[in-house]
C-alpha cells in the first residue's frame, strides 16, 4: 500500500528539499516506486536539486486545476526509472493550491506509487499545511540549533492537530531527521547533541545526517546525494533512514568526531 | 595559540547546555499555549482597555513587560496617569 510522507520543518534552510531528494533517491535505489512532490509554490527548488529544472512543462497546480493530466506533469528521473518528480509552479500564487485539488492529486498518486514524498515549503502557512494535510507519516527535519528545534516542535503540534489523519482521530507517524550534525562541535558542547534534541522533541529518531561537503556537491550537479555519491557519509545516513522508513531495523550510526591530532588542535587545524 | 589552549580546557562547558535549557523553558510554555488564546496578551489588551475607559492614555507612557518563566510568568503594566485624572474619575463614579 502506498505511503504518503511529508518532509517538513517549519524553519527554512534546514534541508527539507535536500532530504526529500535524498530519501526519494534512496527508496528508489532500494526498488520502491517513488514520486517526490514539490509543494513550494512560487519558490520551487526540488526540480533543481533533482536536476530536472529544464524538463518542467506542467506542474502540481496545472494538475489540480485540470489543465494537465497527472501523467503529463510527472517527470521521470534520468538515472532511476522508478523515481519521478511532480514539480511546483514557479509563477502561480500559492493560493492557487486548494485542499480539494491536493486531496485528489494525492489520491491519484497513491494508486501509482509506493511512496509519495511531499516536500513542504518553510513556514506554517497554506503551503506547509497542505503539504502535510494528507500524509500518513512525517519526517521533521531539524538542525542542532535552537530556532530550528523550536520550529520543529511547532510543526509537530500542527501534525498532531491539522492533518486529515489527526482530525480523524488517528496518529500521524512522526520521525525526526537531524541534519548538518557536527559531532566534533557537539562533543565540545558547542552544539545541541542528539540526546538533547530527542529529549526536547520526544519523537523517534529517523537518522543523523552529518554536515558534509558532499551535500553541496550533489546539489551543484543536480543529483540527490544518495545517487551522486552513495558511499559518502550523508548518503549512507539517508540510505539507512530510508530503510527505517521501510520498516527495517538498521543500527544508528552516530557521526564520529573528526579526529584531530594534539598538534592539529593546538594549531587550530584539522589533521589531514 | 593561547585561545586554542583555553578552548581545550573549556571543552565540556560550551554553550549547548544553555541552548538546551532555554529551549526547554520556551517550549514548555509554547506547548501549553498551543490550543489556547495567549493569556498574557489577552490580559494586557483588556487591562489597557479598562484603564483607557476612565483615563486618557498616552500610548507612549504605557510600558508593558512580560517575562515568561518555567513556573511563573509575570505581566507588568506601568501606566503613567496624567495629574487631574482623579477628579474626572470621581465625577464618573
Amino acid at each position: 500500500m502506498a505511503k504518503v510522507l511529508v518532509v517538513t520543518s517549519g524553519k527554512g534552510g534546514v534541508g527539507k528539499t535536500t532530504s526529500t531528494a535524498a530519501l526519494g533517491g534512496a527508496l528508489a535505489q532500494q526498488g520502491q516506486k517513488v514520486v517526490v512532490v514539490d509543494f513550494d509554490v512560487g519558490l520551487r527548488n526540488l526540480d533543481l536539486i533533482m536536476g530536472a529544472e529544464r524538463r518542467v512543462v506542467f506542474d502540481l497546480i496545472n494538475v489540480t486545476q485540470g489543465v494537465a493530466k497527472l501523467s503529463q506533469a510527472l517527470i521521470r528521473d534520468k538515472r532511476l526509472e522508478n523515481l519521478w518528480l511532480l514539480p511546483a509552479s514557479q509563477t502561480r500564487d500559492k493560493d492557487a493550491l486548494t485542499e480539494d485539488g491536493v486531496r485528489d492529486v494525492i489520491a491519484e498518486l497513491r494508486t501509482k506509487f509506493d511512496w509519495v514524498i511531499c516536500d513542504s515549503p518553510a513556514g506554517i502557512e497554506r503551503g506547509a499545511t497542505l503539504a502535510m494535510r494528507y500524509a500518513d507519516e512525517a519526517v521533521v527535519v531539524t538542525n542542532p540549533e535552537v530556532s530550528s528545534v523550536r520550529d520543529a516542535d511547532r510543526i509537530i503540534g500542527m501534525l498532531d492537530s491539522k492533518t486529515a489523519k489527526a482530525e480523524a482521530g488517528d496518529q500521524i507517524k512522526k520521525h525526526v531527521l537531524i541534519t548538518r550534525y557536527d559531532a566534533g562541535r557537539a562533543a565540545r558542547g558547542e552544539m545541541l547533541n542528539i540526546d538533547d534534541i530527542l529529549e526536547i522533541l520526544a519523537i523517534p529518531l529517523l537518522g543523523i545526517v552529518p554536515e558534509s561537503q558532499d551535500v553541496l556537491k550533489a546539489s551543484n550537479v543536480g543529483c540527490p546525494v544518495t545517487l551522486n555519491n552513495a558511499a559518502s557519509p550523508p548518503a549512507r545516513a539517508y540510505s539507512d533512514a530510508a530503510r527505517r522508513l521501510g520498516g527495517e531495523t538498521v543500527a544508528m550510526v552516530t557521526p564520529s568526531e573528526v579526529r584531530r591530532s594534539l598538534m592539529g588542535r593546538l594549531l587550530g587545524r584539522r589533521a589531514a | 595559540m593561547s585561545m586554542n589552549l583555553l578552548n581545550l580546557l573549556r571543552r565540556r562547558t560550551g554553550s549547548a547546555p544553555v541552548a538546551r535549557e532555554r529551549l526547554q523553558i520556551l517550549l514548555a510554555h509554547e506547548r501549553g499555549l498551543r490550543q489556547k488564546p495567549d493569556l498574557l496578551g489577552l490580559l494586557r489588551e483588556e487591562i489597557l482597555a479598562v484603564v483607557s475607559r476612565h483615563v486618557a492614555l498616552d500610548p507612549d507612557k504605557v510600558i508593558v513587560r512580560m517575562d515568561r518563566g518555567p513556573a511563573v510568568s509575570t505581566l507588568e503594566v506601568d501606566i503613567e496617569i496624567p495629574n487631574g485624572s482623579e477628579a474626572r474619575l470621581a465625577v464618573a463614579s
